[in-house]
């Protein structure tokens, strides 16, 4: 295996992970660089969650001044507002995440996400984008393909209690135990933008209400320029407009995509913590295995509800077989 | 079920969780920022290092501090306004009886080891106070939930018993490496460090030549001014060569299996005093018990390495100096235990040279004390899905949202497309003993078994009470309290090595015993049968106890067969089971996939109520196959992952 040894106090630490995934996988995510863009409580989930299973470094990105809304989900912020005045909340979360872990490098970068070049994700192993548009966040995958080494690229989105998850890791190789033998696996993911413009009549049979839901409304965002989330239930009959056009023309039912659904997502403002910790659990193990090279990799819609409970995986937008 | 819409339900709850290890952690901060604004929580366990790793809410600093109050400041500093209750204690002790239970709307449990998980359902069918139960190993994980007369209990179904292995396999046929690594610890280091007058008939010598006994003892016995390195080199000899010749001697055992090699320490380190580094160590600075440890003497670093033969050698040598000359104070009162790194070294060695003998593969310090130590896998994101998983139940519990209770699987690899699978939770058993009032039936020798043989194998360890007591119609026949005088304490310590028969009011077959636990507050007759006599192998215990208990074990039994005949953790058997000693601050996991047709689901139920038991068979779902069309099922069997359907 490449690279130095686990130091002892590396071991002691990280002892109980490396039962579960090895040394090799816990060298190669000391050497990792992760950028998370978007501080919302699904993101600081999954940033707790890597800064402990001990990556190399953590960049945070999201210039916000710190309200009490931006803090609905947020255990990494000390509740004391005159702790926080003036500063960003990339730069309030970076204090605490740096306390979880001494040896993970947390640092902040300034500056708008649209505004960085391929260069710019050049430095990352991992790269997530959450609370954007979806503009932004095509934009950015492109240039994380556009780079010369493979940067995984993962966009999350929570509403109300939902959440979805995102994953390109491009051209993959991994390796999996099967039967006590190692054997290697190759995948292709779609991008972003083929993922979400696949043709409604291509996707999986009983394929979660979710995806379809989530698409209307980003589309619905971004025709009336709206920022992400920022919507109410007051923007229902609008949607429902919107939804019946695009189900015509994807000769789709809207059936598939309830009224009931589409108002929990519009109105749901505030996050509900159980479901951040659902879908930054599962980033965060995504993440992991992604930089480790090891296990199955999520390809590439994870989807929660907690009203029905099923955690699911959706396979969407791959290119036609040649 | 949304955040918003049901605030009041959240914030007027007061509820209990029991354990601030890793699920813990995770739970507290997921409750406080979903606004449970009352919030107790027990944990008798202090911080370690090794809880870092995803035990988010501790630091380095606070390592050595009780995790329930540490964990409780943590909190309070993003959510000041809330109450939090830490209690810094076992959730066994009496303060936290019935009473105490019902005070909540609801408990979770993120607890470590099935005892406490047993005795906290109890306490709560008993308080009618809803359960949310969870574990975690590695990647899988669960979440279910438990309500008295809604849904099965805790233990409606059975647990997976510690992996025992056959006392011969252990003494003298060992075929993998746990079982060099069970010898190791179980018998070699107990007889090295432990109890002299252990009740423990195993000796390390694999013949059970009779005469044997006290030559063993002589041979183990540091004489008053015998060399440390001599005796070490003799032990060495003892237990590496001169018993396996003796195995050898056997010669029925070795016709169907390959002969495994006496090792004599002068083969693998032919002169003496190789290393001095043991006396130069011995100025320095004694006590410190983190600071003793063979590999740095020896200056061997990394845990994961594999050791040669010769360097296993000069571990096991150098450590049972170390042991001699730095810690000889605890000779004689020592067990193994995972952390302490001597214990580890010696272990790892002596497994390992063992090992050599019969052909095993070595393995490194790293994976000898995760089999030794039965220490469970854990990483955080698993923790942190659980803990939001257990949140959901929770609210729903406190809205009475009984439809919709579920309990939920976190996969390793999707099932149907599916993570997190959620699963109508089941019926109780009609007849667990636990949660319905169906007697047991114990068969006995009644003529020759003891009281105490009863409280030890049956009551203690199989019923799981901790404080029981034992009546046979209105005659106290034992009891357990701080409360009782003098002449009772000995009248019951006098019952206790009296056979059942000639009990003060003697028990005989057709005798009903009550037998209940009074901070439990479990209650459950046992039907004694008399029967004289039992197969040593397959119930070493000498009794039987059946009810919808032993009815599981049986069918397992007739499976496995003969590997699995010293099954039982019964006292005179004892050395085969491997680590009981859970890993203390871990999540236990014990996951239980749907079986077909076994159970009923909940709607079943409330469908169902009233209607003639005949008359509901045709109800009962096939479970797996409607989750996930029988593939792909996992499952745990002590620590290791099962694919089922995937071969």
């Amino acid at each position: 295996m490449d690279g130095e040894e686990l130091t002892e106090q590396e071991t002691a630490l990280y002892d109980r992970q490396i039962r579960v995934w090895g040394a090799d996988a816990q060298r190669r995510l000391s050497k990792s660089h992760i950028l998370v863009s978007g501080l919302k409580g699904s993101v600081i989930e999954f940033c707790k969650n890597i800064v402990l299973a001990g990556v190399g470094s953590v960049t945070l990105n999201d210039d916000r001044l710190v309200t009490e809304g931006l803090l609905s989900a947020n255990f990494l912020v000390p509740s004391d507002p005159n702790a926080y005045t003036g500063k960003s909340l990339a730069e309030l979360c970076s204090d605490s995440l740096k306390d979880f872990n001494p040896m993970v490098r947390v640092s902040v970068q300034r500056g708008e996400l649209s505004n960085f070049d391929v260069d710019f994700f050049h430095k990352f192993d991992a790269v997530v984008i959450s609370s954007c548009s979806l503009s932004t966040k095509k934009s950015i995958n492109e240039k994380c393909r556009k780079s010369l080494k493979r940067i995984a690229f993962y966009t999350v989105d929570c509403r109300d209690s939902c959440g979805e998850i995102f994953v390109d890791l491009q051209d993959y190789i991994y390796t999996k135990k099967k039967e006590d033998e190692t054997i290697e696996c190759h995948i292709v993911y779609p991008t972003l933008e083929e993922a979400i413009s696949a043709p409604w009549k291509s996707l999986p049979r009983k394929v979660s209400k979710l995806y379809l839901a989530l698409r209307v409304i980003e589309k619905f965002e971004e025709l009336e320029g709206r920022s992400r989330g920022e919507t109410s239930a007051a923007d229902l009959p609008e949607v429902q407009k919107l939804r019946k056009e695009l189900c015509d023309t994807q000769s789709h039912a809207e059936s598939q995509i309830p009224d009931a659904l589409l108002e929990r997502l519009l109105k749901g403002r505030t996050e509900f913590p159980p479901v951040c910790a659902i879908i930054g659990g599962i980033l965060g193990q995504e993440v992991i295995k992604a930089i480790s090279g090891k296990g199955d990799p999520l390809k590439n819609f994870f989807f929660f509800d907690a009203t029905d409970g099923k955690g699911i995986i959706e396979d969407i937008g791959n290119p036609k077989p040649k | 079920m949304v955040s918003e819409q049901q605030p009041s339900a959240i914030e007027g709850a007061k509820v209990l969780m029991v354990g601030a290890g890793g699920i813990g952690c995770e739970l507290l901060k997921t409750l406080a920022l979903s606004g449970f604004r009352d919030i107790h929580i027990i944990d008798m366990d202090t911080i370690e290092v090794s809880n870092l790793n995803r035990q988010f809410l501790f630091r380095q600093s606070h390592v050595g501090q009780s995790k329930a109050k540490v964990a409780r400041d943590a909190v309070l500093k993003f959510r000041p306004d809330i109450s939090i209750t830490s209690y810094h204690a076992n959730v066994k002790d009496p303060d936290f009886n019935v009473d105490f239970f019902k005070q909540f709307n609801v408990v979770m449990n993120g607890l470590d080891n099935l005892d406490a998980r047993r005795h906290v359902n109890r306490l709560c069918l008993a308080a009618v106070v809803p359960l949310i139960e969870s574990g975690t190993t590695g990647f899988l994980g669960q979440v279910t939930v438990h309500i008295k007369g809604k849904t099965e209990c805790y233990e409606c179904q059975n647990k997976p018993a510690p992996k025992t292995y056959p006392v011969c396999t252990i003494t003298s046929t060992p075929s993998k490496f746990v079982h060099c690594v069970v010898w190791a610890k179980d018998l070699l280091f107990a007889k090295l460090f432990g109890p002299k007058n252990q009740e423990n008939d195993l000796n390390v010598r694999s013949s059970d030549s009779s005469s044997s006994s006290e030559q063993v003892e002589d041979v183990f016995e540091h004489k008053n001014g015998e060399e440390i390195e001599q005796y070490a080199r003799k032990i060495f000899d003892h237990v590496f060569g001169y018993n396996i010749e003796l195995a050898l001697s056997n010669e029925d055992t070795w016709k169907s299996r390959g002969r495994p090699r006496p090792i004599y320490c002068k083969d693998v380190m032919p002169t003496e005093h190789v290393h001095q580094n043991g006396n130069q160590g011995r100025g320095s600075a004694a006590g410190d018990m983190a600071s003793v440890s063979a590999m740095t003497t020896l200056g061997l670093k990394n845990p994961q390495d594999l050791w040669s033969l010769k360097e296993n050698a000069a571990v096991f040598l150098e450590a049972l100096k170390l042991f001699l000359s730095k810690r000889e104070k605890e000779i004689g009162n020592l067990s193994f235990d995972k952390d302490d790194q001597l214990a580890v070294e010696l272990v790892t060695a002596a497994a390992n040279i063992r090992a050599t003998s019969f052909g095993i593969p070595l393995h490194s310090l790293f994976e000898t004390k995760g089999i030794a130590g039965n220490i469970v896998h854990a990483v955080a994101t698993t923790n942190a899905v659980i803990a939001g998983l257990i949140v959901i139940e929770a609210i729903k519990v406190l809205e009475n949202d009984v439809k919709n209770y579920r309990m939920t699987f976190c996969l390793e690899h999707s099932s149907n497309k599916m993570l997190l699978m959620p699963v109508e939770p089941f019926e109780a058993n009609k007849s667990c003993y636990v949660c319905s009032e169906t007697p047991l039936t114990l068969e006995i020798n009644t003529h020759r078994s003891k009281l105490r043989d009863l409280v030890d194998k049956i009551v203690k360890a199989k019923l799981g009470m901790s404080s029981p007591l034992i009546m046979q119609e209105s005659t106290l026949l034992y009891e357990v309290g701080d409360d009782l005088d003098e002449g009772e304490v000995a009248n019951y310590a006098a019952n206790l090595e009296k056979v059942l028969s000639e009990l003060p009011s003697p028990v005989r077959g057709g005798t009903i015993l009550t037998v209940e636990d009074l901070q439990q507050e479990l209650k459950c007759s046992i039907n004694i049968k008399h029967r004289e006599e039992f197969d040593e192998e397959k119930e070493p215990d000498g009794m039987v106890l059946s009810g919808w208990t032993q009815a599981q074990a049986a069918e397992k039994n007739s499976k496995v067969s003969a590997d699995n005949g010293a099954s039982t953790s019964g006292a005179s058997q004892a050395a085969s089971t491997v680590p009981e000693d859970e890993d203390d601050d871990d999540d236990l996991q014990i996951i239980l996939p749907p079986v077909p047709g076994k159970k009923r689901k909940l709607s079943d139920v409330t469908a169902t109520s009233g209607v003639p038991s005949a008359a509901k068979e045709p109800k009962i779902k096939r479970k797996a196959e409607e989750i996930n069309g029988d593939k792909d099922i996992v499952m745990l069997d002590d620590g290791n992952i099962v694919k089922k359907g995937e071969a």
